[in-house]
């Protein structure tokens, strides 16, 4: 058999070293962005490491576990909310996003009980419905402000610009924690598992691999990196509105980035993020019609250029820089067996 | 009373819940994809014919018989192209690319349309009820459950009757061996496709008779036909049918008691039914 | 004798790996031709890139000299091919005979009709509205070959008819080939036992890794001639090879 063994060879022998030594620099320069520039790009960049990290995590759900979700909303709302509520309680906030992670993670598990029950398509508009079912039950507590939202307490002390840089500081740090994170979970043993089941579910589960806990252990990782970015939103506005925070514009966004940078690469969402964050930063103004703009790059990234920017690129140079040794592939064909019978009665 | 009212009134607002699951349920059925811009095509086809009606001396029934063929049609074409495209480049890309549809629709209908909502007039249909004992029934109600079950016994007799429906359901079954005995499986999904848009665009216009519609209305109209899909199990109509009602019912009722609980009442009748009976209330029984 | 269907030099590759190299083949008239080979060695792959479900990467095939390399397997079926796949592939959610009668979809006329079905298998009539999937192995293969035939064609692609069937029933159903042939149909079939193809087949051929290293008259091969060419000890790569064949479908 002559299998491309040494395509795997070739993917992990060159940007190891080279490119840890880029992204340092890049980590560095952008750790010193608050003494160079005006605090208005800083904090617009809040928004960039913000998208970095929830593009991330729609990366590894739907690039690496096969899960599409359109409801990871849910999560970044429910680590907003974790930051008010623990501030309610005297908790810091830039400690309180940390809780949000792990409330999100946590009600994760019951909710992909439920979600993990309908397949493929259905999962994706499955996990809408329980984001929308997040906003609706929030905005029946008035402990939380109910409909309106409520502010932040904790950080109002603070000087402005002082606060600014902090929160700077802070997303920047976690967008860096979340690729770390990913880039490290998908070279240990589960990134191994995950490319087996993508590879060919039905012979993982023969392999004994349990691909349900794999795809959970994904989805909950998935979860409280959002509620990070819940967290980091909150914290930089200072208030939380429900349908803001619930939208699933948010969904729109991670789609968006993930499949223009390309999906199933580590580096996809960073260029994703960057495209998307040009893109508003220019083309805002034009309200609908940039919208519509995004929706026709998405349509047709999705169907004409499935593997994105990072995916063209990589396979032309042969660059990579995180090398896991394998990206997304092409099918994943559904086994016959799997089919359910359609249209009985 | 006010209770069998409600009963009465949710059961015909099942009616059209079910008329947006059937697309729905067919495009699942036999593509395994969920088209994310349904309800938007639905909202889309009810601004066509606000406007065809506004722009237009055609009466409403010219105006319907021409928006539902030309979306069925729309719904065959854009199968054989876009969708049959994405399903090529891998099984998320049907998903994505209907997703940023469903964001074009929506800005565009924003665009040309504005916030605002607006209905279709029908006329005197829109509000005339007959009495039955106490409680009166709009007649746009009785003629939404109608269409719905009219759809599915339309339906149903094409998948089990005609040849064509035959190699449908091959089709769902097994593509790779219906194309062996002789199907063209871009076409049967095309065909289904269409049956799906057709039947979104009666929905739509049935909607937008009923009440105002804003341009952005589409998400909700694609959760609640994916929710009565669910709850009624996958992989029948009737079951989709019974899934419809039950939403309508306890959307209705709840609304009697708490009108800002409704929906969230709908989202949990359709956990509970995910948590308790995953299979649906009329699961798919062998033939 | 004329040619029916020929294959010349077809290449088909999944992916990176080269199933089928180079393979030619002429199917005459009324002719019945085995193809034997190991696990793997890409017999599968060669019946479906002749009925159209998987494209070769180059060569031609021609049916009654017409070029049907471009055609979808739909069109195939029109045109007189049809392939009871690997592993029976019945359709579940469809009654017995509703099975039998997708193999009507393209309406090609010919001897075969549901009533010289039920003829040749006469217990298929009174469970024909039956649920295939409590059929039998070998009834299932019964039905998947019933369906292929009422499509009529004049090339009917067999693979594998034996998977999973006991030594009794796979006679039984060979024992029908003879009255399909006598309609004017040619047979092409996969077989894994070399003695059941040798005694059913006019001519044979065996595949090795993809290539043709053994083609000659049935009644005219030797039997270690052809377990030499199976497991390829002719061609000096020493020995068995085994192969898994959970790659397939
Ligand atoms: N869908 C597929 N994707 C990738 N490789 C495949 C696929 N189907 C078959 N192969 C590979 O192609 C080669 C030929 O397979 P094929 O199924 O044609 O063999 P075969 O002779 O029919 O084997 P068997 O006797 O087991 O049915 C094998 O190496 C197999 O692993
Ligand atoms: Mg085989």
């Amino acid at each position: 058999m002559n299998t491309p063994n040494s395509l795997l060879i070739r993917r992990s022998r060159r940007s190891s070293n080279l490119s840890f030594v880029a992204l340092g620099l890049v980590a560095v320069g952008l750790v010193m962005m608050p003494y160079v520039v005006y605090q208005s790009v800083t904090s617009s960049m809040v928004m960039l490491f913000v998208l970095v990290i929830i593009a991330s995590m729609w990366n590894l759900l739907a690039g690496f576990g096969g899960l599409v979700s359109i409801g990871q909303q849910a999560y970044i709302g429910i680590g907003a909310y974790t930051v008010i509520v623990m501030a309610d309680l005297g908790v810091h906030p830039l400690i309180g996003v940390f809780f949000g992670a792990l409330t999100s993670a946590m009600l994760a598990l019951p909710t992909s009980w439920l979600a993990f029950r309908l397949r493929g398509d259905y999962f994706a508009v499955g996990t809408w419905v329980i984001a929308e079912v997040y906003r609706l039950v929030m905005i029946k507590f008035q402990f939380v402000g109910g409909a309106d939202g409520k502010s932040l307490v904790g950080l109002s002390g603070l000087d402005p610009v002082m606060r600014s840089a902090l929160t700077y500081w802070f997303a920047l740090g976690i967008a860096i924690l979340t690729v770390l994170g990913c880039f490290w979970l998908l070279r240990s043993r589960i990134g191994l598992a995950l490319t087996a089941i993508r590879d060919d579910e039905v012979s993982a589960r023969a392999g004994g691999i349990d691909a349900t806990r794999i795809k959970r252990i994904v989805y909950l990782v998935s979860a409280a990196g959002c509620g990070l970015a819940g967290g980091i939103l909150v914290v930089d506005a200072l208030r939380v509105q429900p349908d803001a925070i619930f939208s699933v514009s948010w969904s729109a966004y991670m789609i968006f980035i993930v499949i223009i940078g390309g999906i199933g690469y580590l580096e996809g969402p960073l260029i994703g993020a960057l495209v998307f964050f040009a893109m508003q930063q220019f083309l805002a103004e034009m309200g609908t019609w940039y919208l519509m703009l995004l929706g026709v790059l998405a349509i047709c990234a999705a169907a004409w250029f499935p593997k994105g920017l990072w995916g063209a690129f990589s396979q032309k140079t042969g660059f990579r820089l995180f090398p896991v040794g394998y990206h997304v592939a092409q099918r994943f064909d559904t086994p016959v067996d799997s089919r359910a019978p359609l249209f009985r009665n | 009373m006010q209770i069998l009212d409600a009963l009465a009134q949710g059961i015909l607002l099942g009616g059209l819940y079910t008329l947006f699951a059937v697309g729905l349920s067919i495009m699942f059925g036999v593509m395994r994809i969920v088209n994310l811009a349904h309800g938007d095509f639905a909202i889309l086809a009810a601004f066509l014919a606000i406007l065809l009606v506004g722009e237009t001396s055609f009466p409403v029934w010219l105006v319907v018989a021409i928006t539902v063929p030309a979306f069925a049609a729309i719904g065959y074409f854009l199968q054989r192209t876009l969708f049959q495209q994405s399903l090529n480049s891998g099984p998320l890309s049907t998903l994505l690319v209907t997703f940023g549809m469903s964001i074009v629709i929506q800005n565009a209908l924003l665009e040309a349309f504005s916030a605002n909502p607006q209905r279709l007039d029908v006329g005197q249909l829109a509000t005339a009820s007959f009495p039955v004992g106490p409680i009166a029934i709009p007649y746009i109600g009785v003629l939404g459950l109608m269409l719905a079950i009219l759809c599915i016994v339309a339906i149903e007799l094409f998948l089990r009757r005609t040849a064509t429906g035959r190699m449908t359901r091959a089709v769902s079954d097994d593509p790779d061996t219906a194309r062996l005995t002789g199907a063209n499986s871009r076409h049967i999904y095309g065909l289904a496709t269409g049956i799906a848009f057709g039947a979104v665009a009666i929905a739509g216009l049935l909607l937008a008779a009923r009440s105002s519609v804003e341009p952005t209305a589409g998400s909700m109209r694609l959760i609640f036909a994916f929710e009565a899909v669910v709850i009624g199990g996958l992989g029948s109509l009737w079951g989709t049918l019974v899934g419809g009602l039950s939403l309508g019912v306890v959307q209705t009722l709840v609304a009697h008691f708490d009108p800002s609980s409704s929906i969230l009442a709908g989202h949990l009748l359709f956990l509970l039914v995910l948590a308790f009976r995953p299979q649906g209330l009329i699961p798919a029984r062998s033939l | 004798m004329t040619t029916l269907l020929s294959v010349q030099e077809i290449n088909v590759h999944h992916g990176q790996l080269h199933a089928v190299r180079d393979f030619s083949l002429d199917v005459n008239d009324g002719e019945k031709t085995a193809v034997i080979g190991a696990n793997g060695a890409g017999k599968s792959t060669l019946m479906r890139a002749i009925a159209g479900t998987h494209r070769p990467t180059s060569g031609r095939i021609f049916l009654r000299g017409e070029d049907i390399t471009d055609l979808h397997a739909g069109r195939r079926v029109e045109a007189g091919i049809a392939l009871v796949p690997e592993g029976r592939r019945l359709f579940r959610s469809l009654s017995l005979e509703e099975n039998l009668l997708t193999g009507t979809y393209r309406k090609r006329r010919g001897t075969w009709s549901l009533e010289a079905i039920f003829e040749l298998f006469p217990w298929m009539k009174e469970r024909r509205a039956k649920p295939v999937a409590r059929l039998s192995g070998g009834e299932q293969q019964a039905v998947a070959i019933g369906r292929a035939l009422l499509s009529n064609p004049d090339v009917l692609l067999i693979d594998e008819l034996s998977l999973g069937l006991a030594p009794s029933i796979v006679a039984r159903i060979y024992g029908m080939i003879p009255r399909v042939v006598e309609t004017g149909c040619s047979v092409l079939f996969v077989e894994q036992n070399v003695a059941q193809a040798l005694s059913v087949a006019d001519r044979a051929l065996c595949l090795l890794e993809g290539r043709t290293v053994l083609t000659g008259v049935a009644s005219e091969l030797e039997r270690s001639e052809v377990e030499d060419a199976y497991f390829g000890v002719a061609h000096g790569r020493g020995g068995r090879k085994e192969r898994n064949s959970d790659a397939d479908s």
